[in-house]
């Protein structure tokens, strides 16, 4: 075995705190029942972080329209529900399938040009479908939103119940699924030449990867997980609205994700639990102003850098530079 | 028919007015200023409150629009912005996405989150119409009006760009600051001019548009949008590239509501995204600029 695979399966291995965290994740439901529907939300939060962080943290496209695919999957999954039949995972199944599609379809669109560039065409893109989804109001419910989608029971055995103790699994084990699925992705031969891509794209087509095609994969990938996250949230609250696509979204994943850090895996869930949290407390107290808190807290964040802000002692003594990004 | 032509300039025309300060911060400066419509917002708000607390003529709040943006520009630059030039992409849109947040939730806090009506002058409100059938041409007053101030400010700004002391050592700065500074231009005071210049521009874009495009406190996410496309088909080295992207947009978007209302926003984003895959860096490129 040479050097290199040696490395690789080394920063793949599972560490041993991590399987008592999963486990620990998987119990809450069951210790904190009045949490449930929290827990449900995090999992789908965290899970659609995940998404972005695969494109962001290890492949350094910036992107501020990636509620599109999570739109997209919320909304098939919904009317797949609605219009063909509610079983959980066949909709869920169907809600990845075309944000697949749809990520394929775009991934064309961030080849090209600056970070600039990039930022508007996805920008456009959850646009234009929020546009379709609001115009198309004889499929979509307008404005409305799509009402009534009735989900059956998971497994054939699982009814979703009104504490969303199900939902919360559910969520949970679609995102452990997919973690370790990302997981074994990122720490693959193709997730190396994703962060070569990321680290320096000359030199990364000098050494013969085919920047454009790695690109156009991982960017589909991200867009089946957000559909996925969009699918869970379809089917555990059994709504979707217009408010899917908007922009805040896209910019909340991004908070969410840097404030967990860019590039870890563990980075959009930590991010998700905090977020939630924060978002939680803050509007049990000012409900409409909280999103001037939530500005606030990212001004500072940018100007004190995130490392110094949750590694406080670092204030003190020498500024090292670095560090993980 | 013309008359929608002519809407469409004089709604383009506006576009560019709220977007040039935009094009000067992202494309001159290298910075991705998401708050952008927050400074217009500021301005149009001036205008409102101006006019309805103090009687303030509409004519003489337009230049208190530009001033009160231009002062609160140049104290955020000072402050906040200044450090941020040399981070990457990310933090500056993390940073102005959340100043913009704050900016939706202080002016809903403050004044409420109804929309505010701005009160034109009798002089602006009439219509003059000419010719008949398909042909004929309804223009607005209050259009004619912003058509006149834009073009009026394409020129002043095209002549300082190109013409003036100031100009070539904004050129300078940008192209290389260490060089510049090395020549003896103060290049923090050159990007703190430029900067309050932008945001005022916003500002008096922010208090012209207030009666088209309507003002409340989602203004600034709800038009960020329109600036960015502008900025970013237009491409950012010049003044007319903008221009000529606004006006292109504006007759687009208000042509496509009129005859396919169903559509919407949707040709304005199509057209942005064939534009960009087609030419990355924006319809008008400086050649060998960054």
């Amino acid at each position: 075995m040479s050097n290199t695979q040696n490395l690789l399966r080394q920063t793949g291995r599972w560490k041993r705190w991590e399987i008592p965290l999963w486990l620990l994740a998987l119990v809450l439901p069951l210790v904190l029942p009045e949490h449930a529907l929290i827990i449900n939300e995090i999992a789908i939060v965290a899970l659609f972080a995940l998404s972005l962080d695969l494109i962001l943290g290890f492949t350094g496209i910036v992107s501020l329209g990636h509620a599109a695919f999570f739109g997209m999957g919320a909304y098939s999954a919904a009317l797949f529900a609605k219009l063909v039949m509610p079983d959980p995972l066949v909709g869920l199944a169907v809600g990845i399938a075309s944000a697949t599609v749809l990520g394929a379809l775009c991934s064309a669109t961030i080849l090209r040009g600056t970070d600039l560039t990039r930022l508007m065409v996805t920008l456009g893109v959850a646009l234009i479908l929020g546009e379709l989804a609001n115009k198309m109001d004889w499929l979509t419910g307008g404005a409305d939103g799509l009402q009534g989608v009735m989900m059956g029971p998971l497994l054939g055995q699982f009814e979703f119940d009104l504490y969303g103790r199900v939902a919360a699994w559910y969520s949970l084990a679609v995102l452990l699924v997919m973690f370790v699925l990302t997981r074994r992705l990122v720490n693959s031969p193709f997730g190396a030449t994703l962060k070569a891509v990321r680290d320096n794209r000359l030199r990364a087509m000098a050494i013969g990867i085919a920047v454009n095609s790695r690109l156009v994969l991982v960017y589909t990938v991200a867009a089946a997980l957000a559909g996925a996250a969009g699918a869970l949230l379809a089917q555990t609250t059994g709504f979707a609205s217009l408010d899917l696509f908007e922009f805040h979204r896209s910019a909340d994943v991004m908070l969410i994700l840097v404030v967990g850090g860019v590039g870890w895996l563990y980075g959009g869930i930590t991010g998700a639990i905090v977020f939630k949290l924060m978002q939680d407390a803050i509007s049990s107290i000012t409900p409409q102003y909280w999103t001037f808190w939530i500005g606030l807290f990212l001004v500072v964040l940018v100007l004190v850098g995130r490392e110094r802000l949750f590694r406080p002692w670092t204030w003190l003594g020498k500024r090292k530079t670095g560090g993980a990004a | 028919m013309l008359t929608i032509l002519f809407d469409g300039i004089a709604y383009g025309m506006l576009l560019f007015i709220l977007a040039v300060g935009l094009a000067v911060t992202m494309g001159l400066m290298n910075f991705i200023n998401l708050a952008h419509g927050a400074f217009a917002m500021v301005g149009g708000y001036i205008t409102v409150l101006l006019m309805q607390q103090f009687d303030v003529p509409f004519l003489l709040c337009l230049p208190l629009a530009f001033l009160g943006s231009a002062l609160l520009g140049a104290v955020l630059e000072r402050t906040l912005y200044r450090p941020l030039y040399h981070k990457p992409h990310l933090d500056q849109v993390l940073f102005s996405i959340g100043l913009t947040f704050m900016a939706v939730a202080s002016a809903d806090y403050f004044i409420g989150s109804g929309q505010q009506i701005v009160q034109l002058p009798e002089w602006l409100k009439g219509r003059t119409e000419l010719g008949d059938g398909a042909w004929m041409l309804g223009m607005g007053h209050y259009r004619l009006f912003i058509i006149a101030v834009c073009a009026a400010l394409t020129v002043a700004l095209q002549y300082v760009l190109t013409k003036t002391r100031f100009g070539s050592r904004l050129r300078a700065s940008v192209d290389d600051q260490r060089v510049a500074a090395g020549m003896g231009i103060n290049v923090n005071v050159v990007f703190l001019t430029t900067f309050a210049v932008g945001s005022g521009l916003a500002g008096l874009g922010g208090a012209l548009g207030a009666e088209v495009l309507g003002l409340d406190p989602s203004f600034p996410l709800k038009f960020m949008i329109y600036f960015l496309i502008v900025v970013a088909v237009g491409g950012t080295s010049s003044i007319t590239g903008p221009l000529l992207a606004a006006l292109l947009l504006g007759v687009a978007d208000v042509a496509g509501k009129y005859y396919i209302p169903k559509l919407g926003g949707f040709i304005v984003y199509s057209l942005m995204i064939a534009i960009l895959i087609w030419r990355p860096q924006g319809l008008f490129v400086r050649k060998g600029g960054k």
